[in-house]
């Protein structure tokens, strides 16, 4: 008999758009799996010939969920290309625009797209396992979970005016001051914002101890990890060294400058995905494979800047004896670790009197031929690397993307859920959502495409090795 | 995404209608159905079937954000030659091993030489412009839609481009 495919399109409540192949053998057993990405669009050939300057308010648009990383890691290139450095006040508002960001993300994240499994189930009727499915059921955890994402994006329209795409970062520093009434109105969402985090926390706890053989089970091959750390190994999104360790939890190398990406990262075009396969260098690919992201951020970790948030991470950190967890389904837990250290961080720095200083930016020009920066987007580390002509007219640009880094591990993840839950042609709901929140959990921005509110529906398609139709399921 | 940043209303917005799914991506399998929102320019033969098909079902079909209205950033690699773009990406990107593949596996959508908006392709009913558009120009267009005004732009407030 000829291999059968199953084709699971699309993928549901990811941000993105994502198609995989599952391929089984004769005995129907699933042999391989292939995530596909469907998105492109050129950004490293079209920005070339444009002013750097132009970079930190084009490659926002490379994402709708993640612009403020993008517009952070292309600053930090310019002001390399410049050869200055922000003012302490643009730092401490870079650092709360970041924050906003990774809050909504993470809020977005584990409210609208993945709490509907938790607190639905997986085999709840379709058509209400959403956002607006729980709202129906917890009215206020559906509430509490969209104002906290509002909270997130609140703290960047405040100091520079939008939601998304945010205009006022620029090279050396900041283009808008925050005010002393923003100031106030962004302190006191603190109380609620801790709240809402600590009852999520409740809920993902609560779901681990019932489904303890699931969630340890889950994806869980051990892989090295990329991350940003402080200078004293503290966990970092904005402004820090990097660090790799090993899955047993043995630093590989540390305080490594984001200049030198190209020393430990290479990464190879594929022919089944838009997205590129990224890895170690000094491992080779496949053996170089690693995850960021928040997982990867905890596990490379030594310590949290913040109490609260702090406290969890020595419960994190008992789940596998201080060694790195694996289980891609504790990206869900360690999201709302970041989360809170997020909030704590935004009060300490609203707090701080320099906050409101009117000192937001130096000025610079063109000074050198390249730039490289690099930045800890809610989905994991990211680079943007740039070099210029002597006019400041960009010849070359590379952009490294989170959900880039994270693209072998979700394959694999993908192959090994399959693995477990797919056998032969017969499909089960149940089953399918498994295969796609294995994905969910990488929390993929695959484009500024949304699929967080509302039902999609579900095509699988089972095909032999000739593309024949064997067999079709609609979920509508 | 921009349309979450209506935050609460969304729970006013499901009260006036079901939303039942995300167009651009889903296309497809569309249902028929009173308003279409499309985000995104048409970049592949996947989603000019889709837009089409979307046309077909939606009473009224409105271009939401500045790459569904006039392509925006999307539309930028028009200057190029498709095949340089993929180049620079696929072969001769700095941080490439050498041993990479293309990409053009049949499962993947086939990129279309040209960006185009959608209204070369489809009559639009309504378009909201901006990167993003401001949510509450997104609320007050939609709102006005669910009680059967025709929503007037000149009277939304925080309506851009860009």
């Amino acid at each position: 008999m000829d291999n059968r495919k199953i084709l699971i399109s699309p993928v549901t409540r990811i941000e993105g758009h994502a198609n995989i192949t599952i391929e089984l053998d004769d005995e129907g057993n699933v042999s391989d799996a292939l995530f596909h990405v469907n998105e492109f669009r050129g950004f490293e050939k079209f920005c070339e010939g444009r002013m750097y300057t132009e970079m930190p308010t084009i490659t926002p648009r490379i994402c709708g969920i993640c612009p403020t990383s993008h517009t952070l890691a292309s600053v930090k290139a310019c002001e390399m290309i410049q050869g200055i450095q922000p003012t302490y006040t643009a730092n401490l508002l870079r650092r709360l625009m970041h924050i906003g960001q990774n809050l909504s993300s993470h809020a977005l994240s584990f409210f609208h797209l993945s709490a509907p499994d938790f607190l639905l189930g997986y085999d709840y009727d379709p058509s209400k396992r959403n956002i607006i499915g729980i709202a129906e059921k917890h009215p206020d955890i559906a509430v509490r979970g969209i104002r906290l994402r509002k909270f997130g994006q609140e703290l960047s329209e405040r100091i520079t005016g939008k939601k998304i795409h945010i205009m006022g970062i620029v090279p050396g520093g900041m283009a808008y001051p925050l005010t002393e009434e923003n100031r106030k109105a962004l302190l006191a969402w603190i109380p609620e914002a801790v709240q809402t985090v600590q009852m999520g926390i409740g809920i993902i706890k609560k779901f681990h101890e019932e489904n303890f053989e699931m969630v340890n089970s889950f994806a869980n091959s051990p892989t090295i990890y990329l991350g940003t750390v402080g200078p004293n190994g503290e966990h970092e999104l904005y402004d820090g060294k990097l660090r790799f360790i090993d899955a047993e939890g043995k630093i590989l190398q540390d305080q490594l400058l984001p200049q030198d990406y190209l020393n430990f990262i290479a990464e190879r075009s594929v022919n089944w995905s838009y997205l590129k396969y990224p890895y170690y260098k000094p491992f080779g690919f496949e053996k170089g494979f690693y995850r960021v992201g928040p997982l990867a951020r905890l596990n490379v970790a030594d310590k949290m800047k913040t109490a609260l948030a702090q406290k969890e991470f020595e419960h994190f950190k008992l789940i596998n004896s201080d060694k790195p967890v694996h289980g891609a389904f504790y990206f869900h837990y360690a999201r709302l670790i970041e989360a809170l250290s997020d909030i704590e961080d935004a009060e300490k720095i609203l707090n701080d009197p320099q906050v409101t200083s009117l000192h937001i930016q130096h000025h610079g020009r063109w000074n050198y031929n390249e730039g490289i920066g690099s930045s800890e987007a809610p989905r994991g580390t990211l680079f943007h690397h740039y070099k210029t002509d002597d006019t400041g007219k960009l010849t070359m640009v590379n952009l490294l993307i989170a959900t880039g880094q994270n693209n072998p591990s979700m394959n694999r993840s993908v192959l090994e859920v399959a693995k477990q839950y797919v056998k032969g042609t017969d499909i089960k709901e149940g089953m399918l959502n498994r295969v796609e929140s294995a994905i969910r959990c990488y929390d993929p921005c695959l484009s500024c495409s949304t699929h967080a509110v509302g039902q999609m529906p579900m095509v699988i398609e089972v095909k032999n090795k000739k593309g024949e139709l064997l067999k079709k399921i609609e979920r509508f | 995404m921009s349309l979450l940043d209506i935050d609460e209303r969304i729970l006013e917005v499901v009260k006036l209608a079901d939303i039942v799914k995300s167009p651009i991506v889903d296309g497809k399998e569309l249902v028929e159905v009173d308003i279409a929102l499309v985000e995104g320019a048409i970049t592949s033969d996947e989603h000019y079937e889709e837009i089409l098909e979307i046309r077909k079902k939606a009473k009224t079909v409105v271009a939401m954000g500045d790459c569904a209205v006039m392509t925006n950033v999307t539309g930028m690699r028009n200057y190029f030659n498709l095949k340089d773009v993929f180049d620079t990406a696929y072969v001769n990107a700095i941080s490439n091993d050498k041993e990479g593949q293309v990409p053009n596996h049949p499962s993947l959508l086939r990129l279309n030489e040209k960006v185009i908006p959608l209204q070369e392709v489809i009559t639009v009913d309504f378009v909201i412009p901006g990167c993003p558009p401001h949510a509450d120009t997104i609320f007050y267009v939609l709102n006005e839609f669910l009680n059967d005004r025709l929503p007037d732009l000149s009277k939304a407030k925080k309506l851009k481009y860009g």
